[in-house]
């Protein structure tokens, strides 16, 4: 904490916020916003700019709420059916990791793992208490807080990993006389987690969480 | 009008002077260690050969099979398209859509929109919708999943290894191949290029 705090407490700090300058995340350049307006438009390129990302908190509980329920079907449905000679057999998300664990593939085990289940579920917690400590205006630790946002952020596209090796898999062992393999229910579900915690952590707006620094230093 | 020596961090909206860097420098956020702004190599010629290389090795990715599985004498092989043709004849239609979004349609206007703004800055002059479809590349950019395409490859070869014998196909050596220059390409572009251009 005592480093983040030096740096918050730096006496020449400002935020773009409250010079009243909207800055553009396309072109990088700041423009002066009307007064009393929340919106504007920038200067630079012309895109419709905002203090912060509209309604940040709403969208991204509804978002998270969605991506709790998902993630239910997610885990429980078959992402796969397979039909061999050998009788026919569904796998969820978690037995495919216990099937690459007990075949030997310990390594190939872990990475689904960490991509499919780990993931997804740390990256839903990790938002929702982000979320929370922000509408909360909580001055925990800004610098950890922001940096846990960029690993959410940065890890969720991996959470597909399980959809790319159904797809393959599908597309390989597809009227095989020895087998055959169909995506099942649980990946169309997966896959909707995938994108709605994406969506949720691009609502959420890391700018939120340093604004109440600045009531508080005022 | 003036472009201001001052960037404010997108990740905590903290002012800050912009200042000049050394020789491939990035200058992060003094608040939240946000990367600002970095320093590019001048003129588009390496992200522009890069992003070319890259449309080539995409194309040969999308049209040859990724992987081969052999068994009892039967070769079947697989490319991108069959993948999301089978999951869509099969009544995936869904999951046959994000995959066909996130591994083939997101990866290919990537691609082929950089080049379009790539190549005419090459030759000192802007193309018409620079604005829209830098904001559009941004929109996009997220969604373009070709390296975690490539490990689920991987893992589904390891899966298959019990059942038949797989061999890797050329797709699959443009797709390793592709990742990199991607990333080369985008470390090599300056869009600030574009943005003095565009403004005049
Ligand atoms: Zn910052």
């Amino acid at each position: 904490m005592g480093e983040s705090d030096r740096l918050t407490r730096m006496a020449f700090t400002r935020t773009a916020g409250r010079l009243g300058l909207l800055s553009c995340h396309l072109c990088n350049s700041l423009t002066e916003s009307a007064p009393g307006a929340y919106e504007g438009r920038c200067s630079r390129c012309g895109s419709h700019l905002r203090f912060r990302k509209p309604d940040s908190i709403t969208r991204t509980w509804a978002l998270l709420i969605a991506g709790y329920l998902l993630f239910i079907p997610a885990n429980l449905l078959p992402i796969m059916h397979t039909n061999s000679l050998f009788g026919a057999q569904s796998d969820t998300i978690l037995s495919g990791v216990v099937y690459l664990w007990t075949s030997g593939s310990w390594h190939l085990a872990v990475i689904v793992f960490i991509a499919s289940i780990l993931v997804p579920s740390a990256k839903l917690v990790t938002l929702t208490f982000l979320v929370v400590s922000v509408q909360r205006r909580s001055t925990w630790d800004p610098l950890q807080r922001t940096n846990m946002y960029r690993i959410l952020e940065s890890v969720g596209r991996w959470s597909m990993l399980d959809i790319f090796v159904v797809a393959m898999l599908v597309a390989l062992v597809h009227l095989q006389t020895l087998a055959t393999i169909r995506a099942g229910a649980g990946a169309v579900a997966f896959g909707a987690v995938v994108v709605v915690t994406m969506l949720a952590a691009m609502a959420f707006d890391p700018r939120l969480i340093w604004d109440p620094r600045w009531t508080r230093h005022e | 009008m003036v472009t201001l020596p001052v960037i404010a961090c997108h990740e905590c909206d903290l002012l800050q002077r912009k200042i000049a860097l050394p020789p491939q420098g990035r200058a992060r956020c003094r608040r939240c260690r946000a990367i600002l702004y970095r320093d590019y190599p001048p003129g588009p010629d390496r992200a522009l050969a890069c992003t070319i290389a890259a449309l080539v090795l995409f194309l040969i990715a999308n049209a040859y099979p990724i992987v081969g599985l052999e068994v009892q004498g039967n070769r079947e092989t697989a490319s991108l398209y069959d993948a999301v043709h089978t999951l869509w004849v099969e009544g995936r239609e869904d999951v046959a859509l994000l995959v066909g979004f996130t591994a083939m349609l997101t990866p290919a206007i990537e691609i082929s929109l950089l080049i379009y703004l790539l190549l005419p800055l090459k030759f000192n002059r802007v193309t018409e919708g620079t604005v829209p479809i830098l904001r559009f590349l941004q929109t996009v950019r997220p969604w373009s999943m070709t390296e975690v395409f490539l490990l689920g490859i991987l893992v589904a070869l390891v899966k298959l290894e019990h059942l038949a014998r797989v061999e890797a196909g050329i797709a699959l050596w443009a797709f390793g191949s592709l990742i990199p220059l991607l990333i080369i390409a985008s470390m090599s572009f300056d869009p600030e290029e574009l943005w003095a251009k565009v403004t005049g």
